[in-house]
């Protein structure tokens, strides 16, 4: 097999961000090669890039040899390299049809869209590689199976060799994952070459001939499947060395805070994303929900904090019903929530310092008397907070999208913080922080847990979750697949169940191992 | 497998309960032209529909019936149709079925407010196509615009400004068709200001509208009053004539009605078709509604998305410019102060009740355009209803279309946003 | 006298660092704006002049000299009738004679009065804005704030003055409430977008009070279509003899301002309300309401647009007639821009229109030029707001300073 694609010493830097580091990749003719990496490791970053998308500060890029200039998705598409996006590029009222010929329409009599001769292009596109479509269905009528099958096509339809599927297992249902996959197969059977992003083990074992993992914007590593296992894999991935350690006094669980019970949330799409999740936890102690992203936390927190309603079961508060409750009225039951997508629901940018502060309590005293509210103190707690927090701000009076990143997320801990909590949901709290503020947020959850608040922790971090919890819930496809003793595991175990793989079969193995 | 399962089922799904709600619907209509119309009219009393608009000289006889039996059929059609909605459904052909109920509903009312008296029917008709004229022009304005992502609100402004310098070239030089050209051409200029301030300097594309519509409305005003009144040759450009279509016109009724107008109306046919040709079935098209359904994946497929919007909005200025030349060279002759009389933001009623398609522009715009002509015929008819109602109708169906209650309108995706490349 | 040497140098320096400054503020960027608007808006005067056009037959310069006197005229014209002609008004002063005192005033009063409804529909239009609401509605409020006020006050009997006018006024509020209500409920409940349902709103009115004003509201003494005169209770009272029309609508326009700049501001709603306008999805997570903002700010922001109208009838006008409002509420779309949709802005830009639209009617009686160049100047002074950029590349001006912005990324910690 020969080589088609080779990456040379790719790098990209985004303002305060080394995305790619010298990144080197090549791609042969006819395999699938898994690039396999956590969420902003710098995968997209990297196959953008490639598509002509973003414009590499360093590197060069070889497609059969020789060296490709590529500017615009134009030149990539000229150069044979196709790629779907992880959010499908389709336009929802077109047909099938209008949207794979797009920008390379078959037309006749000067200009006149010839359907019948794309739609035949099509069908024969899908015969031969077993990619089942109807090309004058409408984009959105199709399930989301199909139009991964549509985005495929257009690639097809323009002839390209290297094809990049960007975290393409993402949105699909298992039957539809097993579908894909026998796709891809198919196309490199007809001897195309596959770029496949992903940061699901299993697959990329399962699917792939060769994987080459990335971590913090650099290659650390190419292997096969024969050569790794899923550990291997994991360790590689989400290997961050461990650049502080935390002292932590044993837990000392008091009373339940929070139950949940049989619940079931849906996400944007009207999908099940979280099946038939219960749980609780107790004041002075911090359970940690790991998984990989998108395996239906984001859901569950919308849900615990009243952002959204679940569609079954039930949430409590010290044993009061808040299953449709506001989220005023769960901050009102003494809970904080540290939010996933701070600068979106966190954070007015546009306002000043001193007014983030005072975001879900700017109508109690002593912030407003009666509907008035009450400059001076706000204002003095803003300057208490800033003091105590260590935010790092010209003034309270600055507008808050001046502030870094770590210190805007400090403004939302200290928000958070200077209620008195009963229950603490922290969402990613460190996501994208610098190593300071990690370890000072950390601290500060810790301190939270040991004054017998309760803290449930969400985070994709595998360190993050294994140093902060006493115990580890596991979610994986909206379910929770285990619970463990933080204490008693290690990344390895976790890695598997993260994985999917349930204890049962995972303590078996063990056995058979030994 | 699943492929198959979803195919062909693309056209309009219609929920189980809006079917039932539609069935309903259909039943309370029977009821109300049993209620108002039918219980209030004599048994005997005669209906008289005029089919020849006066002047014409295509003739056709009068048509006469008895109301109270007319009534009774339409009634019974509009009862069936909602049994059989109920029972059955209509699928995806309610919409059709509900336009069909408002027809009846619409002639039933007609037929009841005539009864012992005679209407102009033809005549009514003929005024609507007239009427419709800047509504549906206007609105393939907006249309080109919108289906590109550029919102126009500016359509009034752009026809006041092209009326007005059609009137004043079309007298200067004592010349129709370069009173027509310049108009245009102003449309364009606007068009122009609009592309720029929206996707140049990405300004609010509601508050660039806003500023051509209070500019145009100022410079016509301001410049009418300075010369138009005081030099009244300035403000006589003449009129298109009117011209028979050879054959169609003279087929009784409908000849009169639709084939025996100006140049606009023909022009109206034409682009109406046109417009729905390039936009549907050419490249041309094609790429143009992806820019505004889609930029971004319209982007990745090497389309230019800002070069392909200034081209839309640049022809929809075009179009509108050829829209306010009809105020003065197709209909009155003359450019008095704010003669388009919010005729442009009817016609962007027109486009989104037409659901951003040219056909059903055409349509909302005879419908606009009846309820119009209706409204000044009304003081004939024997109804307790206010010519003011009438033509509030417009806005009022608009509302209701934009509000989701009948069918949602589903405008272009990227409308309003200017496009960003990371 | 000897160490001044240095200083000039230092002032200097201290004068350019200034003229940074003011190279960068978003303040010059609307000074220049509305300078240009205005410096454009004589070209067009000279243009529009027929002196001219005849002076440069003779030669270029003479055209040039015939054209900047027009404009000048224009301008002198405009002036003087905004604020009253100074040689007028300092004979005045020196005759004592307390009624050509007021009748020389009175142009600067009557500025006022034009401010006023600018005040209240350019408040109308900053409050949504304020909340992310584009409320392009105001004039069909203005217009059903009107009727109600003149339903008020010409069919409510036997009130004292002391609570007739002032319920004449609210009332005209709530029927611009109802019109605001309408959009901002159907925003809420359907998405439907609230710009076209606003301009379906407003020619909703304008036949509405059409059939009202021919019709139930209409004075069966005349043969137009206008109302009957309100009661003598429901008048807003005047301060000063004929012709001076000022009244008391304009300190009251002041107090509302105020009023809306403390509810903004300085309460709990204000700041529940900016948040939504700001960003709804924090608001959502701090556990606002954003539909009962939605509806709230719409249906306040029809009352303040009512106001316009019921001040208009009750103050000035005392009756109704169908071609009532002029454009107020289109204006005030560039009102609420200019000033920052902040009502101290507002009130400022408001005071601005209202000069320039009275100065622009007396420039029509003596001058000759039609009132509309005032529209022409105020689409021009709105582009320019609205389009910044044009103003900065017209005068090398720099862009404001950029807040560096931080890209979120989880690589950060690399």
């Amino acid at each position: 097999m020969g080589v088609i694609l080779e990456l040379h010493g790719i790098t990209k830097r985004f303002p305060g961000v080394l995305a790619n580091d010298h990144i080197d990749l090549d791609l042969r003719e006819g395999e699938i090669h898994a690039l396999l990496g956590e969420n902003g490791a710098g995968k997209t970053t990297l196959m953008n890039i490639l598509y002509g998308l973003y414009k590499p500060d360093e590197g060069e890029i070889y497609v059969n040899g020789k060296k490709a200039e590529i500017h615009s998705p134009r030149d990539a598409i000229a150069h044979g390299i196709g790629m779907v996006h992880q959010h499908f590029m389709l336009v929802p009222v077109f047909t099938v049809v209008d949207n794979v010929m797009l920008g390379d329409e078959y037309v006749r009599g000067g200009g006149f869209l010839d359907r019948r001769r794309a739609a035949n292009r099509i069908l024969e596109i899908s015969k031969q590689y077993n990619l089942q479509v109807d090309p004058f269905a409408y984009i959105k009528d199709l399930p989301v199976g199909a139009q991964q099958r549509v985005e495929i096509i257009k690639l097809l339809f323009r002839e390209a060799n290297i094809l990049i599927l960007d975290e393409p297992t993402a949105v699909l249902t298992p039957q539809e994952v097993d579908e894909l996959f026998k796709i891809m197969k198919s196309l490199v059977a007809g001897g195309k070459s596959i770029i496949f992003i992903t940061h699901k083990l299993r697959e990329v074992l399962e699917f792939s001939d060769r994987i080459t993992v990335i971590r913090n914007g650099r290659v650390v590593g190419t292997t096969t499947p024969q050569e790794a296992d899923q550990s291997k894999l994991a360790s590689m991935m989400v290997g961050r060395q461990i650049e502080f350690a935390i002292e932590k006094k044993p837990a000392e669980p008091k009373e339940v805070v929070l139950e949940v019970r049989n619940l079931k949330v849906l996400d944007a799409r009207q999908l099940v994303a979280v099946n038939g999740v219960s749980f609780e936890v107790h004041a002075g102690e911090v359970l940690g929900i790991a998984g990989v992203q998108g395996n239906g936390q984001t859901e569950l927190v919308r849900a615990l904090t009243g952002m959204q309603h679940p569609v079954e079961g039930e949430i409590r508060i010290f044993g009061k019903v808040m299953t449709h409750a506001s989220p005023r009225e769960f901050f009102e039951m003494g809970a904080a929530h540290i939010p996933e997508d701070r600068q979106r629901d966190g954070l007015v940018l546009t306002y000043p310092v001193k007014d983030n502060f005072i975001l879900n309590t700017f109508y109690k005293p002593p912030y407003a008397r009666g509907i008035v509210l009450q400059q001076p103190a706000i204002a003095a707690h803003a300057e208490e907070l800033v003091r105590r927090f260590d935010i790092r701000t010209p003034s309270i009076f600055t507008e808050l999208s001046a502030l870094s990143g770590g210190n805007q997320q400090k403004v939302i801990v200290a928000r958070e913080f200077s209620r008195p909590l009963k229950l603490l949901i922290a969402a990613q709290p460190t996501r994208g922080l610098d190593v300071g503020s990690i370890e000072y947020i950390h601290h500060r959850l810790l301190e939270k847990r040991d004054e017998g608040c309760a803290v449930l922790l969400i985070s994709t971090e595998l360190d993050e979750i294994l140093q902060l919890s006493d115990r580890i819930a596991v979610m994986y496809r909206g379910r929770i697949v285990a619970t463990v003793n933080a204490a008693e595991t290690t990344k390895e175990e976790l890695g598997l169940y993260m994985a999917g793989m349930q204890p049962e079969t995972l303590s078996l193995a063990q056995v058979v191992e030994r | 497998m699943t492929a198959q399962a979803t195919s062909r089922n693309s056209g309009q799904y219609i929920s189980p309960a809006r079917e039932r709600a539609m069935g309903v619907f259909f039943l309370i209509v029977a009821a109300a032209m049993w209620f108002f119309f039918l219980r209030t009219t004599e048994p005997g009393v005669m209906t008289t529909f005029g089919m020849t608009p006066g002047g014409s000289k295509v003739k056709a006889p009068d048509w006469v019936f008895e109301t109270a039996l007319a009534l009774q059929v339409l009634i019974f059609l509009t009862a069936f149709l909602g049994v059989y909605q109920l029972a059955r459904g209509f699928k995806q052909y309610t919409n059709l079925v509900l336009g069909i109920v408002s027809g009846f509903f619409i002639f039933a009312f007609l037929a009841w407010g005539t009864s012992g008296v005679s209407l102009n029917l033809a005549g009514l008709l003929r005024v609507m196509v007239i009427r419709s004229v800047p509504l549906t022009l206007g609105a393939l304005s907006g249309i080109l615009c919108e289906r590109s992502g550029v919102f126009n609100i500016a359509i009034e402004g752009m026809m006041l400004t092209a009326a007005f310098t059609a009137t004043l070239f079309g007298s200067v030089t004592h010349n129709l068709w370069i009173g027509l050209v310049t108009g245009m051409l102003s449309g364009l200029l606007l068009g122009g200001v609009l592309a720029v301030l929206a996707i140049k300097y990405k300004v609010n594309q509601i508050i660039a509208g806003t500023v051509i519509n209070i500019f145009s409305t100022g410079l016509t005003s301001f410049l009418s009053a300075k010369f138009l009144q005081k030099y009244q040759h300035l403000n006589d450009p003449g009129r298109f004539p009117n011209w028979d279509f050879p054959g169609l016109s003279q087929i009784p009724f409908i000849g009169p009605i639709f084939f025996s107008h100006n140049l606009y109306v023909y022009a109206m046919y034409v682009l109406v078709v046109v417009l729905t040709v390039a936009l549907f079935y050419t490249r041309w098209g094609l790429r143009l509604r992806s820019v505004g359904e889609h930029p971004k994946a319209a982007d990745t497929l090497g389309i230019p998305v800002n070069r392909t919007r200034y081209m839309a909005v640049l022809l929809g200025g075009l179009v509108a410019g050829f829209a306010g030349t009809y105020f003065t060279l197709g209909s009155v002759g003359r450019f008095d102060e704010v003669l388009t009389a919010g005729r442009g933001f009817i016609a962007l009623a027109a486009m989104i009740f037409g659901n951003w398609n040219p056909f059903g522009a055409f349509g909302a715009g005879l419908l606009f355009g009846f309820s119009d002509s209706l409204a000044g015929k009304l003081t004939i008819l024997r109804v307790p209803i206010h010519n003011k109602f009438l033509e509030m109708a417009p806005y009022l169906v608009t509302i209701i279309v934009l509000a989701g209650v009948i069918g949602r309108a589903q405008p272009p995706a990227a409308g309003g946003k200017p496009y960003e490349k990371e | 006298m000897r160490n001044l040497g240095q200083q000039p140098a230092q002032s200097l320096r201290g004068f350019f660092i200034f003229l940074e400054e003011v190279r960068r503020s978003p303040l010059t960027v609307t000074f220049l704006a509305i300078f240009t608007g205005l410096f454009l808006g004589g070209i067009i005067a000279a243009l529009s002049s027929e002196p001219m056009y005849e002076a440069f037959r003779l030669s270029v310069g003479e055209g040039l000299k015939a054209g900047a006197q027009a404009a000048w005229n224009t301008y002198r014209a405009l002036f003087l009738g905004a604020f009253g002609d100074p040689v007028k008004i300092s004979a005045a002063f020196a005759s004592g004679d307390w009624l050509q005192i007021n009748r020389a005033l009175s142009p600067f009063f009557e500025s006022l009065v034009q401010a006023t409804p600018y005040i209240f529909a350019g408040l109308a239009v900053a409050f949504g804005f304020r909340v992310g609401l584009f409320n392009i509605g105001a004039e069909g409020q203005i217009f059903v704030g009107a009727l109600a006020a003149v339903w008020a006050g010409v069919f409510i009997k036997g009130l004292p003055a002391l609570v007739h006018a002032p319920l004449a006024f609210l009332i005209g509020g709530l029927g611009g409430a109802l019109w605001g209500f309408v959009p901002g409920w159907l925003k809420a409940k359907t998405g439907a977008h609230e710009v076209i349902i606003t301009i379906m709103m407003n020619y909703v009115a304008f036949r509405l009070s059409e059939y009202l004003l021919t019709g139930y509201l209409r004075d069966p003494n005349k043969t137009t279509p206008i109302s009957a005169p309100i009661e003598t209770t429901a008048w807003i009272p005047r301060l000063f003899p004929d012709p001076n029309r000022f009244h008391w609508g304009f300190f009251i326009a002041l107090g509302i301002a105020y009023l809306v700049y403390l509810l903004l501001f300085k309460t709990t709603w204000g700041f529940e309300l900016r948040t939504v306008g700001a960003n709804p999805h924090a608001a959502h997570y701090a556990g606002m309401n954003i539909v009962r903002s939605t509806v709230i700010t719409m249906s306040l922001s029809g009352m303040l647009a009512g106001f316009a109208g019921a001040n208009e009838v009750l103050g000035v006008n005392r009756n109704l007639g169908v071609a009532f409002s002029s454009g107020y509420g289109f204006d005030s779309i560039a009102l609420a821009l200019l000033g920052n949709s902040h009502p101290l802005g507002v009130v400022l830009a408001a005071l601005l229109f209202g000069f320039l639209r009275n100065g622009a009617i007396q420039m029509q009686l003596t001058a000759g030029i039609p009132i509309d160049i005032i529209s022409i100047i105020q689409a021009m002074i709105l582009a320019f707001i609205a389009a910044p950029a044009i103003i900065r590349t017209l005068y090398r001006l720099k862009p404001p300073k950029e807040v560096e912005l931080t890209v979120r990324s989880e690589g950060e910690t690399a």
